[in-house]
């Protein structure tokens, strides 16, 4: 069936929705900068973990059993950033509802509730040895834990909707989920006050030593963060890039056989 | 009033769920005073089209500009809806329902709720809730709720489902005045027959397009008929009136 | 009276006369209540010690299932036949349908505080050694950062398969902080203890969210 201007009668070889030109940078940029880059992270990793069993001092109380400690923090605050990002990209879909700000946020989600399982899972890990419990209601594991909590709805959420305006629900989802973090913090703080509990590393001034295979360790997971948001950024594009081809090409002939 | 000026044109309008297209590139124009029935198979992108019509939701891509205005909300007020659900509470009565519904169009005086229901044929002072009317009744006041802010745009879907013929054919008469006094009327139906006489162009859709744009009911039967160019005149076919289905 | 208060309180008025006239769903809210603080007598003894000192999160965890159970018909009236529709095709604001539909709930899950808090005084031998106008205060502020946030996700379920556990899923993980505000405020004042910190907590919580919530409604309301 063609239309009097022959358009939607050519079938569609490109991607929709985009220059062929501008697919072939990406491929490109794709083949060449993300292997280079994840043998960086690759590096820095292995060079961070050395760093964290071999070359860091020994805890004094604790034994070595405190090395978990530049896998725990690290987790925690690169999860934190992964929400933060989550917070603005809602945000802007909010205001510009720019498809890409959409796929940022599912992504950062998804890899920032990976790294607060980590620090969910480290914490006891840890506790268990040093203080003889598996879960201590310290501030960050339980902040971590209520940010586990909220992520993990919003996931559900983004799993379970049916509407087809998915991106805007999720987006005011994580919105008022952003802006409960606050909230949980100070709570969280006023009640510890309150009801102190044993506190998990970091609670008093630290060895500038240590604090530089922590922020060694930070910058390998950042790294490592990027790469699988990357990825999964890139996986959820090319996905949605299918369904849309999928429906377009659906336009060309619906029936999808001879008529 | 001028019959060449459309009040909606919808522009090359998508809707995509997932991988399934609803309305795969609808265009058209639509002039005023005049009563259109949609029709087509079940999956067509008819509820889909009206549904975009009636802001109730986005398309994926294109245009629709209702009385000069691209956003649904400046002009709410002039639209009147209309579905298969009745769109009413049933634990309250009739006069009760449009009272509320009045309310939200700033429609604060009673006069008017109990001159719309006269006008579809039942009694405002009824005091059965809505919930045990028929069918028809339902419809008949559901009818009246859209017509309650004097709409200039009337969109309806699937007015007559299980609606008994004399509760249909008093609806079709209400539509055909309205429509003589100006007002566009969009019907989406299955039964095209009701609105055969009354309807001033049927729009026949399929796999979410509209194939064809007829003045009578005999000419479209779905398929193989060639699309209309936007805002064509409808050629009227040399039909000896009689109705095939 | 301002045309979005004038809806708002046209959809209040209707909201609480139809709850009214069918009365099902409160005659049996009212005895989930009863049944809720039975339970709990039985699973958490009312004679020992220790319950006095949890006497402010048994309550609030009593009044937050009653409360998950009456946000989860919200919005039953209106899915039913479509009504939803039709107020979105008209020019009323969807912030005054939000308004209305949340003091409508905080009604409603007041009324149920209201029978299952002598209940809980009387089974529990109750008493407060702080002041007791504050604990009125703190019952109001967070039964508003329930309904508010509750009204809301409710909304949001409607758009969701699995309505129903998805407005607990939803309202939980948020609804954390002032929660925590709530019963510590609670066990605070029952025991002659300063509640201050928690009451300004749970106030700006309940003003912070209030806010999002009507930025965000109608956006969420439209989102199909």
């Amino acid at each position: 069936m063609r239309w009097s201007d022959g358009r939607l009668a050519r079938p569609a070889r490109r991607w929709p929705g985009g220059d062929a030109r501008r697919s072939t940078s990406n491929e490109f940029t794709m083949k060449r900068a993300f292997p280079i880059f994840g043998v960086l992270t690759a590096i820095l990793l292995s060079y961070a973990l050395y760093m964290a069993l071999v070359w860091a001092p020994t805890e004094r109380t604790m034994g070595n059993v405190q090395r978990i400690f530049y896998y725990h923090v690290p987790s925690a605050w690169t999860a934190f950033i992964l929400f933060f990002i989550n917070f603005g990209a809602s945000v802007v879909y909010l205001i510009k509802r720019k498809p890409a700000a959409d796929i940022v946020a599912l992504v950062t989600a998804e890899v920032g509730v990976v790294f607060c399982t980590v620090v969910l899972i480290t914490g006891p890990i840890w506790a268990r040895p040093v203080w003889g419990i598996w879960w201590t209601w310290d501030m960050r594991l339980t902040s971590t834990l209520v940010l586990w909590l909220i992520y993990v709805s919003y996931l559900f959420l983004r799993r379970f909707s049916s509407s087809g305006e998915t991106p805007l629900l999720a987006a005011s989802l994580a919105v008022l989920g952003a802006l409960c973090v606050p909230f949980v913090y100070f709570s969280i703080w006023f009640f510890r006050t309150q009801h102190p509990q044993p506190v998990m590393g970091g609670g008093g001034s630290i060895d500038p030593r240590m604090l530089h295979v922590l922020l060694i360790n930070w910058l390998a997971f950042s790294c490592f963060a990027f790469l699988v948001c990357w990825s999964r950024y890139r996986l959820e594009k090319l996905q949605r890039e299918v369904d849309q081809a999928h429906a377009m090409e659906s336009l060309r002939d619906p029936r999808g056989s001879v008529r | 009033m001028t019959e060449t000026a459309p009040v909606v044109t919808v522009s090359n309008l998508i809707k995509q769920f997932g991988r399934f297209a609803a309305l795969r590139g609808v265009s058209a124009e639509f002039s005023g005073g005049k009563l259109y029935a949609i029709l087509g198979d079940n999956g067509a992108g008819k509820t889909t089209l009206l549904r975009t019509l009636a802001g109730l939701n986005q398309p994926s891509s294109g245009e629709v500009t209702i009385l000069g205005a691209s956003k649904f909300h400046d002009i709410c007020q002039q639209v009147g809806y209309m579905a298969h659900p009745s769109l009413l509470y049933d634990e309250m009565s009739g006069m009760e329902n449009l009272a509320y519904f009045a309310r939200l169009y700033g429609i604060t005086d009673g006069t008017r709720c109990a001159e719309v229901i006269r006008a579809v044929g039942l009694d405002p002072d009824l005091v059965r809730s809505v919930g045990q009317y028929s069918q028809g009744m339902r419809q008949r006041m559901s009818l009246a709720r859209a017509l309650l802010n004097n709409p200039e745009i009337l969109l309806l879907d699937e007015p007559f489902s299980n609606v008994d013929l004399h509760s249909a054919t008093e609806m079709v008469r209400l539509l055909a005045g309205a429509r003589d006094r100006g007002t566009t009327i969009f019907v989406v139906t299955h039964q095209a027959s009701l609105l055969e006489g009354a309807a001033d162009e049927f729009v026949w859709m399929e796999f979410g397009k509209i194939v064809a744009r007829t003045r009578w009911l005999a000419d479209g039967c779905g398929g193989g008929a060639p699309p209309r160019r936007d805002g064509a005149e409808p050629r009227h076919h040399t039909s000896s009136g009689e109705s095939t289905k | 009276m301002s045309a979005p208060a004038g809806i708002t309180r046209a959809t209040l008025l209707k909201d609480l006369r139809l709850e009214w006239r069918s009365k099902d769903a409160i005659n049996s809210m009212l005895f989930f209540s009863l049944l809720v603080v039975v339970v709990f007598s039985f699973s958490f003894d009312p004679t020992a010690e220790e319950s006095r000192q949890i006497a402010g999160g048994l309550v609030w965890v009593a009044f937050l299932f009653a409360a998950v159970v009456a946000l989860n018909q919200t919005w039953a009236r209106e899915l039913r036949n479509q009504v939803l529709d039709a107020y979105r095709v008209s020019p009323a604001p969807a912030n005054s349908l939000f308004m209305a539909k949340t003091l409508g709930n905080f009604i409603f899950v007041s009324v149920l505080e209201a029978l299952m808090t002598p209940l809980f005084i009387v089974f529990y031998r109750l008493r407060a050694l702080g002041p007791a106008w504050q604990l009125l205060l703190v019952a109001v502020l967070g039964t508003w950062a329930l309904v508010v946030n509750g009204t809301f996700f409710a909304a949001m379920s409607i758009r969701t398969r699995s309505r129903e556990i998805m407005l607990p899923l939803l309202l939980f993980p948020i609804s954390i902080p002032a929660l925590l505000a709530m019963v510590q405020a609670t066990t605070a004042i029952l025991n002659g203890e300063g509640a201050r910190f928690w009451i300004v907590l749970l106030a700006t919580y309940d003003l912070v969210f209030t806010t999002v919530c009507l930025l965000l409604f109608e956006t969420v309301l439209n989102a199909e």
